[in-house]
């Protein structure tokens, strides 16, 4: 327990307590509170609003679609089927970055696959104002991991469903909407809740396919830390991006308290 | 109800829980089919998409030529070799951390499993970019010259997945009297965990190497603002000279780090079937 | 309560349940015929209980009834009115499943009130309705527990005041106490079977349990590859059972081959008549089939069947003899088969001239039980 305790506080504890403590420390290592006003305005304000915009996106809508294909594979008959999709989506949830951006630049690039055959029936994305180097454009890519972690996560909750409860609902007479509305979607709620918070958590961070995509030119929270890292700062801002890591832990602790309070309503049959 | 009937009634009524009558079946059949098409499409033309483009050329015609060269594009070896050796650093790491804590804790504490189920996950709710500039900023001037940072902080990055693994895998056994067990038959501690402790946690440990090794060499966040120039982020770089190679060479990582896996879960299943089949025969 | 019953009697005829008819039911899974023209007929108000082994078609048989299964060919009357093609939905049919089905998201009271608010009844009106059959199962101090708070018989007793609360024209129990340990299982037994008699509602329950189907039920349909071996009283049943499956699966039976001499049969060295059988007599070799009650036993040095096994169960002592190498169970007084010792001699007689015969059956096996 000892070897354990002291590396998770030297490569945890540590390296939270220097973010923030450079946080409130100006360049000359006094303390100040430039750094936190500084991020609260301007292009740092709006890549937090930007991040947290992405980060509802991807985990909203990911949410919604991976919850309908889980439940399409959840109801479906193929024990193949559910393995595939398992072992499937095990990989894909932990893809991401570069891997994942070549293959979206060769799909939906300006010369991708997928453009030139939307091309050949006069549909051509790019024609249409879609731009896959651009915010929308990372938002389509995350969905590329985000639907996968989605259907791990919200898997086994459906295998919760027990089939009994819905054939009591309909033998007191409930319709297929009636056992949805008050049993199956209250049952379900906790856990996709808490797969949405995942998924918010993890488009909030990512880093690599945003930096690698775009090369660094969407104004996400995360690029313009790894933008100051890289030495792109003005003098007298070089603890800036500290500000901006605290701002992330911020966003992310009331995410969590949020979630903790919506939870608490919807599970409170389960304490 | 362990009988045939009533497991066909069950199988029933999970693979269709709308109320069973023929009219339904055919309107749920292709809802199920128009979503799983969709999902296949949006999964698999990028993969395909990514496939085509190493085995193009400029002209756009077929060509084995990006996947030919790049063993010897520069820098490629120097990348590849780096990553391998943190995966290896990496991987030992964990494993000496994490076995003997996870052991330790279901056997002797299994109060701080709260604590330890707490401290795990941290790293999934802490943001990469967040954390390496934490890093970079604590750790002293000696270990930023070196790239095996990079390896220490993989670690960390992994706890969440490798402790999880483990831990599923104490709970499936009965440790604690295995443990006794060993111990009354004049085992020591190391010969305990090492002789009756791991091979019983077989499963989980495969797991945990499969989710450090694919973790490590996919990591481009750290690695890139580490400025080490690691497999990811040499092929980033490399997409400026030729983006062919270098979407050959991250396909090529990727079906190598799949064939990793099925080999190693593969493995794993034959195994654990034949000592089924041996603890059957006797 | 009174008002439930009061409801309950208003709504009907005379008797308050329905009466059910289940003709020539089939139903099919693969090849695997789960039933195989299976046909049955409920009385308003009566308890009939499915009995059989696994795989029998019991639960199919109950789950079409409540139109959770389709029909390859029959039909299911309620009334006389044919449902067979109303769907669960609507057939006003309460079920009691084996697996503790409540609502987790529902607390008792809101579980129990479900029906009534899928009735579209008033909030205040399902509220007192919901109350008043917690009441009648006894858990009103229950009534805002969520199902994890509660214990096995608990659920299950809710669970059944939530089919009640319904007022259905059918309750259907599936295996409902399986799950449930000895003591409980005990008590909810009675506690079903009162409140089926007081609400006088026409009840169809499966179980595996002979124990379970014979002390409760009103008729017992023993059930055996999809099809109804027998229906009848739980006394007729195990004193004249009319099939060779039935009186091996309802209580315990030996079977010692017999020859047939002109429509009777001679066994110890007596003459037996042969009971009827619906079947008629079967051809070849016979097996006669006998309760341990049936046979009687006295020490004799000079005969040839000896005792092999002993055991104790209470008032009396079950002893295994014997016989011309052939099991046969016997039932003595406890103070009796003190006397006997393992090994002993005894003279095996039949007790009733009138014994039930079946087809000759391989194998006999020497065993305890």
């Amino acid at each position: 327990m000892a070897p354990f305790s002291i590396y998770s506080f030297l490569g945890l504890g540590v390296p939270i307590i220097a973010v923030i403590y450079y946080a409130f420390q100006s360049e000359q290592g006094k303390p100040t509170l430039s750094n936190i006003a500084l991020v609260t305005h301007g292009s740092y304000l709006l890549g937090f609003e930007n991040s947290i915009v992405l980060a509802l996106i991807t985990s909203i809508v990911p949410g919604i679609l991976g919850l309908i294909l889980a439940y399409a594979i959840a109801t479906s008959r193929s024990a193949t089927l559910k393995r595939l999709v398992a072992t499937a989506s095990g990989v894909l949830a932990n893809f991401g970055g570069i891997n994942l951006t070549f293959m979206f630049i060769a799909t939906l690039g300006s010369t991708g696959i997928l453009t030139a055959w939307l091309s050949a029936i006069h549909l051509n994305p790019w024609n249409f104002g879609f731009n896959l180097y651009s915010f929308y454009g990372v938002a389509l890519v995350y969905l590329y991991f985000q639907v996968p972690l989605m259907v791990l996560v919200i898997t086994p909750a459906l295998g919760g469903l027990r089939p009994s409860w819905r054939e009591a609902a309909e033998n007191m007479g409930a319709s297929s909407w009636g056992y949805w509305r008050y049993v199956g979607v209250p049952v379900l709620m906790p856990s996709v809740l808490g797969g949405m918070l995942l998924l918010f958590g993890s488009g909030f961070a990512a880093y690599a396919t945003a930096e690698t995509l775009t090369a660094g030119t969407v104004t996400l929270a995360p690029i313009q830390i790894g933008s100051l890292l890289a030495g792109n700062q003005l003098a007298g801002q070089e603890n800036v991006g500290y500000a901006v890591g605290l701002g992330m832990f911020v966003v992310l602790a009331v995410t969590m308290i949020l979630y903790g309070l919506v939870r608490r309503r919807a599970s409170k049959w389960l304490r | 109800m362990a009988s045939l009937i009533p497991d066909i009634v069950e199988d029933a009524l999970v693979a269709v829980p709308e109320v069973p009558g023929r009219r339904r079946r055919p309107r749920l059949r292709l809802w199920r089919a128009v979503v799983l098409f969709l999902a296949g499409a949006y999964f698999l033309i990028p993969i395909y998409a990514g496939l085509r483009f190493s085995f193009e050329n400029d002209a756009g015609h077929l060509s084995l030529y990006a996947v030919k060269a790049i063993p010897s594009e520069p820098g490629f070896s120097a990348a590849f070799w780096l990553s391998m050796r943190l995966a290896v650093v990496t991987l030992a790491l964990t494993l000496v951390l994490m076995v003997p804590t996870s052991v330790y804790v279901h056997l002797k504490l299994p109060r701080l499993r709260r604590l330890l189920d707490f401290v795990t996950i941290l790293p999934i709710v802490i943001p990469p970019i967040v954390l390496i500039l934490g890093v970079l900023r604590a750790a002293p001037l000696w270990l930023r010259a070196s790239p095996y940072l990079l390896s220490l902080v993989y670690v960390i990055l992994s706890m969440p997945f490798v402790y999880r693994s483990l831990d599923a895998g104490l709970s499936a056994i009965d440790l604690k009297t295995l443990v006794e067990a060993s111990r009354s038959l004049g085992g020591n501690w190391l010969n305990t965990l090492w002789r009756v402790v791991v091979p019983n946690l077989r499963s989980a440990l495969l797991s945990a190497t499969v989710l450090t090794l694919a973790l490590v060499l996919g990591e481009f966040t750290m690695a890139s603002l580490d400025l080490w120039t690691t497999l990811p982020v040499w092929i980033y770089q490399f997409q400026q000279v030729d983006a062919h190679v270098s979407t050959a060479v991250s396909m090529v990582s990727l079906i190598g780090t799949w064939l990793l896996i099925t080999l190693i879960v593969s493995l794993d299943r034959s195994q654990s079937r034949r000592t089924r089949r041996r603890t059957n025969n006797s | 309560m009174t008002e439930l019953v009061d409801a309950t009697r208003t709504t009907g005829a005379a008797p308050a349940g329905a009466r059910v008819s289940l003709e020539g039911l089939v139903r099919t899974y693969g090849t695997t015929r789960a039933l195989d023209g299976f046909s049955l007929a409920i009385e308003p108000g009566e308890f009939v209980a499915l009995l059989g082994p696994s795989g029998c078609g019991k639960t199919t048989a109950l789950r079409v009834l409540a139109g959770f299964e389709r029909l390859d060919s029959g039909r299911v009357t309620v009334d006389g009115r044919d449902v067979s093609k109303i769907s669960a939905q609507h057939r006003d049919m309460g079920m009691v499943f084996q697996s503790y089905s409540l609502f987790p998201n529902m607390n008792a009271l809101n579980n129990v009130a479900f029906g009534l608010r899928m009735r579209r009844q008033h909030a205040t009106q399902r509220r007192q309705k919901a109350g008043e059959l917690l009441e009648l199962v006894g858990l009103s101090d229950q009534a805002s527990k969520y199902p994890h708070q509660m214990s096995g018989g608990q659920q299950q007793r809710i669970a059944l005041a939530r089919a009640l609360a319904i007022e259905p024209r059918v309750l259907l129990l599936d295996e409902p106490l399986s799950a449930l340990d000895a003591k409980v299982r005990a008590e909810l037994r009675d506690q079903i079977r009162q409140l089926q008699q007081r609400l006088a509602i026409t009840t169809v329950f499966v179980t595996h349990d002979q124990e379970e189907a014979l002390s409760m039920a009103d008729r017992v349909c023993v059930m055996s590859a999809g099809r109804a071996e027998q229906t009848a009283t739980p006394a007729a049943l195990y004193s004249r059972p009319t099939t060779s499956f039935v009186a091996e699966f309802v209580g315990v039976s030996s079977r010692v081959p017999v020859e047939p001499v002109d429509g009777s049969v001679v066994l110890f060295g007596e003459r037996c008549r042969i009971r009827a059988s619906d079947t008629g007599l079967p051809n070849g070799p016979l097996d006669a089939l006998l309760r341990p009650e049936d046979v009687a036993i006295t020490l004799d040095e000079t005969a040839k069947p000896f005792v092999t096994h002993k055991s104790f169960l209470g008032a009396t002592t079950r002893v295994i003899a014997q016989v011309d190498g052939v099991a046969v169970r016997v039932d003595v007084r406890s103070d009796v088969a003190a006397d006997i010792e393992l090994g002993a001699r005894v003279r095996v007689s039949v007790v009733s001239r009138d014994v039930l015969v079946a087809e000759r059956s391989v194998t006999n096996p020497v065993s305890p039980q």
